[in-house]
């Protein structure tokens, strides 16, 4: 980044003189990708108005309640939320919200599937959208062995054997409370989350997918007409 | 409270949990309801008609 020495002026910037610095080149490229209209829309085509559109959103709102209350019983602590009677309204909270979140996400991915939504330059959208189910499969899972109680005891005995069996146990250890409580509270989540946002900007990006028989831009698909018979 | 006694009156969660057997296939009732649900929901979204407004298709 270079210090702009000239005199403040109204007058901007020729782009040949930022074309080479980084900042400008993720900026431009950032617009480019996302200008306001498309990142932050209110028309939509439609074919959306559908309920089976309605489990992507229902999905990040389940996600959205998960990292609330769970930012709640990380600053209360396990004392709290396994004896007082608020601390266990949260921490069911906590529990059915990834239920919701699972459950909304399983609808959303039968619908998506279905549909074939990595149809039209959209492989990336769906590649992220499998990835954060994935990491949000072991995110519950490390929580099911955080929740310390006898639930969490009986689930992570039952578990090593299986985790051992692939190899990975040498260093990912479901008998270790703190290693899967740091997994459950900072990476995994970090992951959902940062994976999630990408799936979002990328349907933003590139769209929903339209019905099979719709183009891209909203016309019918035509059929091609029939060639000549070969005999 | 009031929905948590109702719920507990209406179903007994004391005691060992109930499976389904089908042959080699072994399933807690408790999946088998979040399954059929998970479904059930499924069919009435793409089936059940969404709300439009009455000017504008976009």
């Amino acid at each position: 980044m270079s210090i702009d020495t000239r005199p403040s002026t109204s007058e901007p910037v020729p782009a040949s003189e930022e074309s080479r610095q980084w900042t400008a080149r993720v900026r431009r490229s950032a617009e480019s990708a996302f200008p306001p209209n498309r990142l932050l829309p209110d028309r939509q085509p439609a074919y959306m108005a559908s309920w089976i559109y309605v489990f992507g959103v229902l999905t990040v709102v389940g996600l959205g309640w998960v990292i609330i209350t769970g930012c709640v019983l990380a600053v209360m602590g396990p004392s709290w939320w396994h004896v007082s009677s608020v601390g266990l309204f949260v921490n069911s909270l906590h529990l059915w919200s990834v239920e919701a979140f699972f459950f909304f996400m399983v609808v959303h991915l039968w619908g998506k599937f279905f549909m074939a939504a990595w149809r039209g330059n959209r492989r990336l959208t769906w590649a992220t959208g499998v990835i954060s189910f994935l990491v949000s499969v072991g995110a519950a899972f490390t929580g099911y062995l955080s929740q310390q109680n006898f639930d969490s005891q009986w689930i992570s005995t039952q578990a090593k054997d299986g985790i051992n069996a692939t190899g990975a146990g040498a260093v990912w250890n479901v008998l270790n409370f703190g290693q899967m409580l740091m997994w459950h509270i900072v990476l995994l989540p970090i992951v959902v989350a940062l994976i999630a946002g990408l799936h979002v900007l990328l349907v933003r990006r590139r769209g929903i997918v339209p019905p099979f028989d719709l183009t891209e831009d909203g016309d019918e698909v035509q059929e091609a007409a029939p060639g000549p018979d070969p005999a | 409270m009031l929905l948590g006694l109702l719920c507990g009156a209406l179903i007994n969660l004391n005691g060992s949990g109930h499976y389904i057997h089908w042959g080699f296939i072994q399933m807690s009732v408790a999946n088998f309801v979040v399954i059929t649900l998970m479904v059930g929901v499924f069919v009435l979204a793409i089936f059940l008609p969404f709300p439009k407004r009455k000017r504008g298709n976009r």
